[in-house]
């Protein structure tokens, strides 16, 4: 515990806590229509296609962090203008992830730094982040979380009943690429914590233990965001600890949590069992 | 008489150089109940979307409550094809029905007492409260397709258009949905466009007919339409129509078997008689 203490009066800690906050809360809200939307492959692409811009930036000696969301954001664009109908989508992934993530080997091959840099890329390193990417991960973060609110509404109704709300006047088409577009910077911020190949356990499990512990859409948000902030923040802390890597410890406690969520939880849920919700009245009054 | 609720003026609508039907011309009353018949892929989908302003007439022109159709008009309430939801999906019916008041306006929806009041209402016309804050995904499909409906009438529409919302359904299920939205055009004075590969179920409370097949229509009362001759002229083909236990049964010589033409989700041999031979 005293260990503890001391190392929260570490700056590079503090920097770490509150990029992984801000990190976490986006990471839930995204993840949550990330599952409704059935995207986790479009997660993967994004997030390898950010490596790819990350090394390319690190090339050139730019931000890798601003490499990261400049390569996840051409990727949702392609994405979003080439396979907008869920039919073709995952297709027009492969082809892209593909090619892409080709270049990403190019990059580090030329790459004459060190090689860690790639590896945190691909592992996450969030305790190796600058006060400077704290900044920038804090702005990425809320200007995320803005567009999101703005787009709530009809990115719901175009999730949960894309007829109706195209007939309703929703751009279908363009909420689709502009959540690409989000998903993507909630892809750069995720990745800082446990890099590009475990991106899936804040882009997808928040929002999938979530779902089993409530029918209602508001109450799954904050309970995905509170799971993500769960496996973040403990992640971070245990790491700080024991010294092993921070990915170790959030997929786990990701995991877990989605373990208890369905298994442990869920099926106590009064309101998600359809008996105890539904009464006893009968749909059809007998004739 | 007050205008129509939709106009059809020489409309025709094709995708690329087929066209799907043509030069329909057809005025449909307020508080009219139109059932739209022809086989799949006969263009039945297509006519609601044209209400709905997302697919343009290649010739023509419509009118919706007096103006050209255009996306989003509040006047039209939609009930679409059937399409199931996930059984997790962390959704209710009473958020579905909310979608229909404010679901396409931008920003976060916080509490609105009256928008929820609205939707209690809603769901109370469909008698869908017992299950409206059930995961919408685990309901069996009456039960969805009642939140549809509520949904669809949540914003007090002038029109109603229904696509096949009795497929998929068992023959109670049929009926009380039928009911739900005769009900709603007794009530409300409404319009309603429905989409049904199988008269029989609606012949109860339907007013007028709209058959389209390969391009042709005919348009008129079920009695008027739903006649040999008519129907012989519609298809090209000789064609039968019996009426059998109050049912009507469309059959066509090509249809060797005796299956109805409309192709219903119950064979012939299958139906019986659910005693609504008024």
């Amino acid at each position: 515990m005293e260990q503890l203490v001391t190392l929260l009066g570490y700056e590079f800690v503090q920097n770490a806590i509150a990029a992984g906050f801000v990190i976490a809360i986006v990471s839930g809200v995204v993840s949550g229509f990330v599952v409704a939307r059935n995207m986790s492959f479009a997660v993967h692409a994004l997030a390898e296609l950010g490596f790819t811009g990350s090394a390319g930036f690190l090339l050139v000696h730019l931000s890798p962090v601003l490499g990261l969301l400049f390569g996840s954001a051409i990727t949702a664009v392609f994405i979003g203008t080439l396979g907008v109908r869920a039919r073709g989508r995952d297709v027009v992934v492969g082809v892209v992830m593909a090619f892409g993530l080709g270049l990403g080997v190019l990059f580090i091959t030329l790459y004459k730094g060190y090689a860690t840099q790639a590896f945190a890329i691909l592992f996450g390193t969030i305790t190796g982040v600058s006060r400077a990417d704290v900044a920038l991960l804090i702005a990425i973060g809320l200007v995320t979380l803005g567009a999101l609110a703005a787009i709530y509404r009809p990115l719901v109704f175009a999730t949960v009943d894309p007829e109706v709300a195209e007939a309703r006047g929703v751009p279908v088409g363009a909420i689709a690429v502009a959540f690409l577009l989000i998903m993507a910077a909630a892809v750069a911020e995720a990745i800082q914590v446990v890099g590009v190949l475990l991106i899936l356990t804040l882009l997808i499990t928040p929002g999938a233990a979530a779902e089993r512990l409530t029918p209602r859409p508001g109450l799954a948000i904050v309970y995905s965001v509170a799971i993500a902030l769960l496996c973040t923040l403990g992640g971070i802390l245990l790491s700080l600890i024991t010294n092993a890597p921070v990915s170790v410890f959030v997929t786990s406690l990701s995991f877990a949590s989605y373990l208890v969520a369905r298994f442990a939880i869920g099926p106590r849920r009064p309101e998600l069992r359809l008996v105890a919700a539904r009464g006893s009245v009968p749909d059809v009054p007998a004739t | 008489m007050s205008e129509p609720a939709v106009r059809f003026d020489r409309v025709t609508l094709s995708y690329g150089a087929r066209s799907i039907w043509s030069d329909l011309s057809l005025d449909i009353a307020p508080g009219t109940f139109v059932a739209i018949l022809g086989p799949n892929g006969s263009g039945k989908t297509s006519l609601l979307r044209a209400i709905l302003g997302l697919v343009e007439p290649s010739a023509g022109r419509i009118d919706v409550l007096g103006h050209a159709p255009h996306r989003g008009d509040p006047g039209i309430g939609y009930v679409p094809q059937h399409s199931s939801f996930d059984p997790e999906l962390p959704f209710r019916g009473r958020d579905l029905v909310r979608l229909g008041i404010d679901g396409h306006r931008w920003g976060v929806s916080w509490r609105d007492p009256a928008a929820n009041a609205r939707v209690a209402t809603a769901l109370a016309a469909v008698e869908a409260e017992a299950y409206a804050d059930a995961p919408i995904g685990r309901l069996s499909g009456g039960e969805q397709q009642r939140l549809r409906i509520a949904q669809a009438l949540v914003g007090d529409p002038r029109i109603l258009l229904c696509d096949e919302p009795l497929a998929n359904l068992d023959l109670r299920y049929q009926q009380a949905i039928t009911d739900l939205i005769a009900g709603w055009r007794d009530r409300a004075g409404g319009t309603v466009l429905f989409v049904t590969h199988d008269v029989n179920p609606v012949l109860r409370v339907v007013d007028q007919v709209l058959f389209v097949v390969n391009g042709r229509w005919a348009a008129g009362t079920p009695d008027e339409v739903l006649r040999s001759d008519r129907m012989s002229e519609l298809y090209g083909s000789h064609v039968d129509v019996i009426r059998v236990h109050g049912r009507i049964l469309v059959v066509g010589e090509s249809t060797e078997s005796g299956f109805n033409i409309e192709e219903p989700h119950h064979p012939p041999a299958a139906v019986v008689d659910h005693g609504d031979t008024s």
